[in-house]
């Protein structure tokens, strides 16, 4: 055992420079974080109070609340959810479990990848046209939530056929081998074992529309508002836009009322993944592989 | 009993093969295979890895439809009606024809509910009492009853590997098939798990017909009444198992059987 293996040494010496490396990218990346999340809490947390969070926009910097914007984010994030995640779960097990090696899978396929490269501001023009004139919804929550479902279904798709293709392929044969048919086997056995694979794409997914401000501003979402969404019909306007709006008044005091906002559209989203986090945990913990 | 079954040569068939041809894509996987199972009897597949063995076991329930690119010439009868006809609806059949995997699969739910799917995705769940009764009657033939009747809530997967392979065959029984297709059941087990199977299906012969993929040949040999070769995707020789054993009549066959390949 005395003798070391030739070369040893020098594979010890890059496994560790490799690591200093990695270390330092991480590190590199970790303090942009740190850096731009203290700036926006040093700036704006001045401007955090309960009366900022339930009023509502004012041309005084002073009085000026987030109250219709944050209600409106939360409105067009649930209609987005209840549009975008029936469908595009449906899409995903039709293209993964019975779709196959057809063309015309194929051809979907296709071009759901290259939807998800789509800019943003594409589905804007695309909702403003359909949704908003075509099928005259009007410039509402529920023509801006369809335009986001729009946006994050391929990215839907694609997550949950990687989560269906993740399930063991002994799983189905233990199905299909006691008698159950192709949907009870996806209904009972596999969907319930790619839950958690699913829902990790849906975080993803809900966390971009969530942020989503150009095709929101094609579609015509009003950038100054006083009251709160009351039904999907409403005009609305979203956190993204509002925070917008603010940073653009010459005013400075606006600039921390903006910073203000962007403290709470970070909340919104964090508590957003954390639910669906605790979702997923729960779900992990009553059916593990 | 033992050896009755499998010498009456008047039996009907309970499974007849005529002349399979099984394909991956281009390549043939399985040849010209012919072969008829009797009823109440064990037939043990044996043969180097890579023989076609567990192809063929997988072609009498059609398991190998799922596997894209795949097709099959020939007949396969069971019970007299072609299992590849079109008339055949391939759910009926895998209730008929049962199979229990080399790497126990429970599903990840608990070991009440693991039997009870069986029973409810092919509508034989009944009341509440009936289906605890079946699951009761089920798992006692499958001999794991007095180890589990404490924890049905709990999960299938917190069970030992030989435990859920028992599990898994008593899965296959609940919904009462008549074949029960078992690919290397033991591969995966301890011997003292693997001695619980074996004696299950001395057990099971009983009511069921069983065909057994096997890498073990004093296995084949202690639990079966028939043994089929297999080399190269053909089958080379099928008879009783006595036979395959002490004087089979192919070359091959005996060189196998020996141990001097494979």
């Amino acid at each position: 055992m005395s003798a070391a293996l030739p070369g040893i040494v020098w594979r010890r010496r890059a496994d560790a420079a490799f690591r200093a490396l990695a270390l330092l990218v991480l590190f590199v990346a970790l303090a942009a974080l740190g850096t731009l999340i203290w700036d926006i809490v040093s700036d704006g947390a001045g401007a955090l109070s309960w009366s900022f969070i339930t009023s509502f926009s004012s041309r005084r910097a002073s009085q000026a609340g987030i109250w219709h914007a944050l209600t409106g984010s939360v409105f067009v994030i649930l209609v987005t959810t209840v549009l975008a995640v029936p469908v595009g779960v449906a899409a995903a097990i039709y293209l993964e479990e019975y779709g196959g090696r057809s063309l015309v899978a194929r051809i979907i396929e296709l071009n759901i990848t290259n939807l998800a490269a789509v800019p943003s501001i594409i589905y804007g023009l695309l909702g403003l046209g359909l949704f908003v004139r075509m099928m005259g919804m009007g410039r509402s929550i529920l023509a801006g939530a369809a335009t986001l479902a729009l946006l994050v279904l391929p990215v839907v798709i694609l997550s949950t056929r990687e989560a269906l293709r993740a399930v063991p392929k002994s799983l189905r044969e233990g199905s299909y081998a006691l008698g159950a048919s192709k949907w009870q086997t996806i209904w009972h056995q596999v969907l319930p074992v790619a839950t958690p694979g699913i829902l990790t794409g849906l975080i993803l997914a809900l966390s971009r529309a969530i942020g989503e401000t150009a095709p929101l501003i094609t579609i015509g979402a009003v950038t100054f508002i006083t009251f709160a969404p009351d039904s999907i019909w409403s005009p609305f306007t979203v956190l993204p836009i509002q925070i917008f709006n603010w940073v653009s008044r010459p005013q400075v005091e606006f600039q921390a009322v903006a910073a203000g906002g962007i403290l709470v559209l970070v909340a919104l989203l964090l508590s957003m993944n954390a639910a669906a986090i605790w979702l997923r945990d729960r779900h992990q913990k009553r059916g593990t592989w | 009993m033992r050896a009755e079954a499998a010498d009456r040569p008047d039996l009907p068939a309970k499974v007849e093969v005529d002349s399979l041809n099984f394909f991956y894509g281009a390549k043939r996987a399985l040849e010209d295979i012919s072969i008829r199972i009797k009823p109440n009897v064990v037939t043990a597949f044996i043969g180097p890895s890579g023989c076609g063995k567990s192809t063929f076991l997988r072609t009498l329930n059609r398991m190998n439809d799922i596997i894209p690119g795949t097709r099959v010439e020939g007949r396969v009868l069971i019970d007299n009606v072609d299992i590849y006809g079109s008339g055949m609806d391939v759910v009926h059949l895998r209730r008929r024809v049962g199979m229990v995997f080399q790497k126990s699969n429970p599903f990840p739910k608990s070991i009440f509910e693991n039997i009870a799917y069986g029973l409810r995705v092919n509508g034989m769940a009944g009341s509440k009492s009936e289906l605890a009764g079946r699951i009761e009657e089920c798992l006692k033939q499958a001999a794991i009853w007095d180890e589990v009747k404490d924890r049905l809530d709990e999960s299938a997967l917190a069970m030992s590997g030989g435990q859920q392979q028992r599990l898994c065959i008593a899965r296959a029984l609940a919904i009462r098939p008549d074949i029960i297709l078992m690919d290397e059941p033991a591969s995966a087990l301890d011997p003292i798990a693997t001695q619980h199977i074996e004696e299950l299906i001395y057990d099971l012969k009983q009511a069921y017909t069983i065909v057994i993929v096997t890498h073990n040949m004093q296995q084949a040999a202690r639990v079966s009444d028939q043994t089929a070769f297999f080399w190269l995707g053909r089958l080379v020789e099928y008879d009783r198992t006595e036979r395959i054993f002490t004087a089979p009549s192919e070359k091959l066959t005996e060189d196998y059987v020996t141990g001097r390949f494979g």
